[in-house]
Formats: C-alpha cells, structure tokens, sequence
C-alpha cells in the first residue's frame, strides 16, 4: 500500500524533473504516509481485529476437530470441556485453595532467593574481596540446569515443603545476582569519580550513587527470578505436592484427567501473566526517573 | 588560606616564598588558592607534566591551553585530587570544585538533588538547592529528571551543583566544549556573571583560544609537558575579538601552540 503511494510520488517527481533543463537527483519518499488518515485508522483496526481473531480462530478449530471426534477425548478434550472442569475446580474450592498454596511456595523461595542474590550480586559489585570470593563459584553453579538437582534435593530435604522452597530458592538467586552485579559495575565511574569530587564518602557515594543507578539492572534480574520461580514452582510441585496446583495436577494425571491437567496448565500460565505484570508496575513506581524517558 | 597537601612527594622544609610573577596582580586577586611547584607525572615512561609551577589565587581567572595530549586535562585532574603528581608539590584550597565536559548528574537523582549531592541531606537542603537554580535559571526544573533536559540546561545544573560548594577554587574541564555555539555563548556569559558574585580562583581548560581569551584574566600554554607562556589578559571588557591586543595575544598564543599564525589583522 504505502509501496504503492511512494511509486507514485516518485513518478510524479521524475515527470517534473523532464521540464527542467537540468535533470535533479532521484529522490526517495520520506514524506507522510500515502493514504488518508481514514484509510490508515481501518488498517490498523483489521490489524488488531486480526490478532485477536487469529487465536479465536485456533480455538474453534480445536473445538471443531475434538468435538467431532477426531481426536481421542482423553488425549484432548475440547476447550469446553477445559471451561467446564475450571468450573468443577472453583465449585469444589480446589482452585481457591492450590493458588494460595503454590504462591506461597513460589513467593517464599523467591524473596529469600532474590535476597540472597541481591546481597551477593552488591558485595561483589561494590567490593573486589566480594567479587574474588563469590563470584567464581556462583558463576560455576549458575551453569547448572536447576532441574538437574531435583534428585539433590529429594535427598537432602526430604519430598515435603523444604524441598520445594529449596529448589526455588536455588534457582532464583542466579539472576538476581548475575543483574545486580553488572548494574553496579555498569555505573558510568565518571559519576563516580564526579560524586568524589565533591566529597562524598564510599558510603553515600554507594547509596546516593551506585544503587539508584544500578536498580533498573536489578530489577530485571529479580523480574527474571520471578519466571524462574514459576519454572522452579512446577519443578518442585512434580515432588509429592499435597497442595497447591501440582497437587491438582498429580490427582488429575492418576484419575485421566486430562481437561484438568490442561487447566492447570492455564492456571501456571495466568500465573506467569500476573507476575510479569506486577514486576512491570513495581518497575514503573520504582523507576519514574525512566518513565519520564519513555512516556515524554 | 590553608592548603591541602596532595603532592606525590612531601615539600622538603617551608613552603617557598612567593614566587609568582604577577605579584602586582596577587594584591588585586585573594589569596593562593593552588599552588603547583616541580610538578612531574609520568604515564608510561612518558612525562606527561615534566615540572610545572603554576599559581592561582582567588579572583582570578586562568586558562589553561594546549595542544591535545599536552597533560592539561592531567594537571586539571591532580588539582582535583582524582589523580596523583609522582614528583612535586602540590597544594589546593580544601573547598573545591569541577565542572566537567559532561554534566556527570546522576540519572536517578531530581535535578535539585543532584546539585546537593555533596550536601549532607537536611530540611535546607532544598533550599540550597533552589537558590542556586536560581542562579543558573532553571530553578522550574529542581523536580526534573537530568535525562529530560537539554544538554546546555545539564550543564548549567552542573555549574549549579559546583557553585553551590563555595568553592574557593573553580575547575571546568572543558565545559563548554560539548555545547552548541549558541549555548556556549550564552554560558560564558552566565559564567562570567557567577564568577563576579562568588569570585573563587578558577582554572579553565580549554581548546578554543577565543574562549580563553574572552574569560580569562591569565592564558597558560602547556606544551611538552611544560608551562610555555604565562600571560596576563588584561583587556578590558567585554572583549571584542577586534581588538588589537586580543589579536596580538591570539598570535602569540597560536604561535606557543605551534599553530602557523594566521594572516596579520589589517
């Protein structure tokens, strides 16, 4: 469309330059976007219908191809059905029971998680003995896929609470950690150097300085660590749960549940939603100096 | 005026007595403010500052010039105290402070904190701060974020956060240098009206001769790491560049900075 305007400006333009005596340069069209504002404004509303119809249209077809019977219901039930056991999970107040049960896991590892990557990432950053003593290590256990040390943890905490925390608490220090560290070296040392100058002491000059500066950096490492709990959560809930949505996920697996098991599934997904959303917002109250860039 | 010791080597003895040529002109200004003897810095092997004297006292005005690499911006620095001389004497009033070639304000700090960044945090804090906004004309914008401003009103905001030390000794590291044209001439300007109020004794490096010659009451050449001309401008102002004993002095300088003089004025 807009291809097709800017040809046509071109050509005009080209047209112009035969009555000159001297041929111009060929000008490329920066200009205005070709079309009226009518047009453009029904564009982009298509474009918007268009992603919301795109799912829409997934999920009759799903509905289509279960309902009829091509698909084995126990493989996959149709979103309906998926709607209905949601219903059934609220009526018998699972769902209002595992949601509190899972959060708390998942917030307990993370607070603590996040803590001690916080305090690390800092002593590191700001000290070179913290650097020499904690950064070695923490960057050779960060290789580690978590999961892998599910078994570990079985054996070291048993298949209750402790385990669970355990392992979310371990998975969530990393990028914490990894974020708060490079924010605090990423600080530009000429403010450094500037706050020096005017006799500020390594104390405020780490508060007043390094800290403010370095918090965007730390605050997506601890927005990473809150996918990573949620990963770590349906991790750890595979172990035993005896609440929560794992809990839900484990009776529903062993009863053939599988409109169950998919319902779970969207309740961790909703989760990760959620807790994006409310890192964005703790962002954006942390961070107005930012805002004030972007939303200008 | 008692002066802070930041010299690589400790003075032997008394300090020396004045040695300073413009000992006329040290009546009309205020007391030393810094004092360089022998100084010496070495990077590499190489003598960046290879036994500089040089003497500043309050009132005065003193540009440094030099050819790139000639170790102003090093001596701007040892008179801060962010770097060291390896050999000489060093000694500075202890109220100081910089101006840099960029505003250097701290991005997650209001403006009017910013400029009380040094200033233990009290209920007159924001006075302080507001006062010298004031001075600089943006006090509308104590409560905006550095990144929201112009780089002309981010540099002003650090002449603020300089003034409001009551610095007894002034240093710009090329502080205009950044600056549009336009802006630069509105800041010498500004400046030059600051400086009549707070007077401190000020060291200005600089690349532009005009800039030098406009502001300052005394132009020094470094060159090879030595001071090669340490000259009174003594001018009256404002300046034109019209003059004919700016435009000698403009020659002389041009020629200390092995620049080829410019054709003769007519």
């Amino acid at each position: 469309m807009s291809f097709a305007g800017s040809a046509a400006v071109e050509a005009a333009a080209l047209g112009g330059d035969q009555h000159d005596a001297e041929p111009g340069l060929h000008l490329v069209d920066l200009g205005a976007k070709a079309g009226p504002a009518s047009e453009r404004s029904f564009l982009s509303a298509a474009r918007g219908a268009l992603r919301v119809l795109v799912p829409v249209g997934l999920l009759a077809a799903w509905q289509t191809v279960s309902g009829l019977g091509r698909v084995e219901p126990a493989a996959l039930p149709t979103p309906l059905t998926v709607a209905e056991a949601f219903g059934e999970l609220i009526g018998t107040g699972e769902l209002q029971a595992a949601i509190p049960a899972s959060l708390h896991r998942a917030l307990t590892g993370l607070v603590l998680g996040a803590s001690t990557g916080l305090v690390l990432g800092l002593f590191a950053g700001l000290w070179r003995i913290g650097e020499q003593l904690f950064d070695a290590p923490l960057q050779m256990l960060r290789t580690i896929p978590f999961i892998a040390t599910i078994p570990l943890f079985i054996i070291w905490f048993g298949i209750g609470e402790a385990a669970k925390v355990a392992l979310i608490y371990a998975a969530t220090i990393f990028p914490v950690y990894l974020n708060t560290y490079a924010g605090v070296r990423g600080v530009d040392p000429k403010l450094i150097e500037a706050a020096k100058v005017f006799g500020l002491k390594p104390r405020q000059i780490s508060l007043r300085v390094i800290l403010p500066t370095a918090l965007p950096s730390i605050l997506v490492g601890i927005r990473f660590s809150a996918g990573i709990a949620l990963l770590a959560l349906v991790a750890a809930e595979q172990i035993n749960a005896r609440s929560g949505i794992g809990y839900i996920l484990n009776n529903a697996n062993q009863n053939q549940r599988t409109d169950v098991i998919i319902a779970g599934i969207i309740v961790y997904a909703l989760l990760g939603i959620v807790i994006d959303l409310v890192m964005r917002w703790v962002e954006r109250l942390a961070l107005p100096w930012r805002a004030s860039l972007v939303f200008a | 005026m008692s002066l802070h010791d930041l010299s690589g080597v400790r003075a032997a003895g008394a300090a020396p007595a004045d040695l300073s040529p413009w000992s006329e002109e040290g009546r009309r200004f205020g007391p030393v403010t810094a004092r360089l003897r022998g100084v010496r810095r070495i990077f590499a092997g190489r003598a960046v500052l290879d036994g500089v004297d040089l003497e500043v006292r309050k009132g005065e005005f003193v540009a440094l010039l030099g050819p790139t690499g000639t170790g102003k911006t090093t001596l701007l620095r040892i008179l801060a105290g962010l770097d060291r001389a390896d050999e000489g004497d060093v000694g500075v009033a202890a109220a100081r402070s910089v101006v840099f070639q960029e505003p250097r304000l701290v991005p997650a700090l209001r403006v009017w904190r910013n400029v009380v960044i040094g200033h233990r945090r009290s209920a007159a804090s924001r006075k302080l701060a507001a006062a010298a906004l004031d001075e600089v004309g943006l006090v509308r914008h104590a409560d905006a974020w550095p990144r929201t401003l112009s780089g002309g009103e981010a540099q002003r905001v650090a002449l603020a956060r300089a003034l409001v030390q009551e610095p007894a000794l002034l240093l710009l590291d090329e502080p205009f240098a950044a600056l549009d044209a336009l802006t630069r001439i509105r800041m010498h300007g500004l400046v030059q009206q600051l400086l009549r109020r707070h007077s401190p004794g000020v060291v200005l490096v600089t690349h532009d001769i005009d800039e030098a010659l406009s502001l300052s009451n005394r132009v020094v050449v470094l060159n090879g790491g030595r001071v090669r001309l340490n000259a009174p401008v003594d001018m009256p102002r404002p300046r034109a560049r019209t003059d004919r004993a700016f435009e000698n002095l403009r020659q002389r300088l041009l020629a200390k900075l092995d620049v080829a003089a410019d054709e003769p004025p007519i």
